[in-house]
């Protein structure tokens, strides 16, 4: 008996697919600004900040680093109620993600401020600009340039990851193929195509993050 | 309804623990294997077979493991062959495992100075045996700290295996809070467990990765 695959199945839930990509960028969207922005506090406090400050924010990240990404969200979804905290699940799922994503980044992006040469800094100080003015200029923007790579292919891995939070019902993508497939029963037909649009949106991902890149780091 | 004390939480989680280990093991050690063919089919002098692995890589590195791990469960089920969660979680991972490894080793393998290949093949030797006595046991030094390293991403992945319905660390963590309504104790718990197994091995990689350029510097 061989298996007949029916993908024209699909076809009346091309809305639901198209909305599913469209959450699942939305939420990769809003995660990756706030991650990143968690990160670059997160790598100048373990850089720059006094012991207790490098202590926990060490502390964070290696917790965030070993645990899994599904223990975590299920940790914030299931568990902080019990403190009195009640997350809609579309929140706990950005929570979940902004918090993993931030503890990577401030790893990569801690070695990006290491790599930047202490003469750099003191040719800021001599040309007469503020603390401020050095840290962006001088520090944060070419840091940024040199680990921009690993920065892309974390954030394309936490969109990815981002198909886990359907486990909570956050609606995105997966959700999406969840629902589909339980009205059509076509599993496999399902899951391929929204496998296949994953790696649309990973491959796009990347390219943003290359234009991005080019943009903000070319030499000039 | 029974009561469960915080031992009958912690206890059952530990002995759900063992699965998450094992299945580790299976998928590393598969990972492996299949890893080493791809690294060999990446660095290859067949443009066809360097295609090839490149995909496979571009493929399992460009797509959810969740969606990957469903893709098993339900396409060797079509197949014809009875799917135990076992199966395709065994199978899923170990083919997630291999093109990051795949990745990895490729990085490790092209850091060796082209002359030693140059100087394998002047000396008559093939490009296998070049590989096996020249390349590899070089490769292999640097390969470890990252090997190491991502061993630690191989535990978390197992994690997801519970959506598929194997029953593991995290799958014993949310059937123990349906059945005790303790969710920032029993999520607390787990998380604990993974962490006992992956800091060591984090530390481990880090500790590996300082000797190794400890040795390079002098």
């Amino acid at each position: 008996m061989s298996y007949q695959f029916q993908f024209q199945e699909l076809l009346p839930y091309t809305d639901q697919f198209v909305r599913g990509v469209w959450l699942t960028v939305q939420l990769t969207a809003v995660s990756t600004v706030l991650g990143l922005a968690l990160g670059t506090a997160g790598a100048a406090a373990r850089r720059y900040g006094n012991r207790l400050l490098r202590t926990l924010v060490g502390a964070y990240v290696e917790i965030v680093r070993n645990t899994p990404f599904i223990v975590q969200l299920f940790f914030i979804f299931f568990g902080l109620p019990n403190l009195g905290v009640r997350l809609t699940a579309g929140e706990a799922a950005v929570i979940a993600m902004v918090v993993n994503l931030g503890a990577y980044s401030t790893e990569i992006i801690r070695a990006g401020l290491q790599a930047i040469p202490k003469g750099q800094v003191e040719a800021g100080q001599s040309l007469g600009m503020s603390g401020v003015q050095i840290f962006r200029y001088v520090i944060i923007r070419p840091a940024l340039g040199k680990i921009w790579p690993a920065l892309s292919s974390q954030c394309v891995i936490v969109m990815l990851g981002s198909s886990v939070v359907s486990q909570i019902s956050a609606e995105e993508l997966t959700f999406a193929a969840n629902f589909i497939q339980s009205r059509n029963f076509r599993s496999f037909e399902v899951y391929a195509v929204t496998t296949l649009l994953y790696l649309a949106l990973a491959l796009g991902l990347r390219q943003v993050f290359g234009l991005i890149g080019r943009q903000l780091f070319a030499r000039r | 309804m029974p009561e469960f004390t915080l031992w009958d939480i912690a206890r059952n989680l530990l002995l759900a623990a063992r699965w998450t280990v094992l299945l580790s093991l299976i998928a590393f050690a598969g990972g492996a294997v299949t890893g080493l063919l791809l690294t060999l089919a990446r660095v290859s002098k067949y443009p066809l077979l360097r295609l090839l692995a490149r995909g496979y890589i571009e493929l399992f590195q460009g797509t959810p493991l969740l969606m990957q791990l469903f893709l098993a469960f339900f396409g060797l089920s079509l197949a014809g062959i009875e799917v135990s969660p076992w199966v395709a979680a065994s199978l899923a991972l170990t083919l997630w495992t291999s093109a990051f490894l795949a990745e990895i080793w490729r990085g490790c393998v092209e850091a060796i100075p082209k002359g030693q290949g140059e100087a394998s093949a002047s000396l008559g030797l093939s490009w296998l045996e070049a590989m096996r006595y020249v390349i590899l046991p070089q490769a292999l030094r640097i390969a470890i700290p990252p090997t190491v390293g991502f061993s630690v991403q191989v535990i978390k992945g197992t994690a997801l295996a519970s959506i598929i319905g194997f029953i593991e660390l995290t799958k014993a963590g949310t059937m123990l809070n349906n059945a005790t309504f303790q969710p920032f104790t029993v999520f607390s718990l787990v998380a604990l467990m993974y962490f006992a197994l992956c800091y060591p091995l984090s530390l481990y990689a880090h500790s590996l990765e300082a000797k190794l350029h400890a040795a390079r510097r002098t």
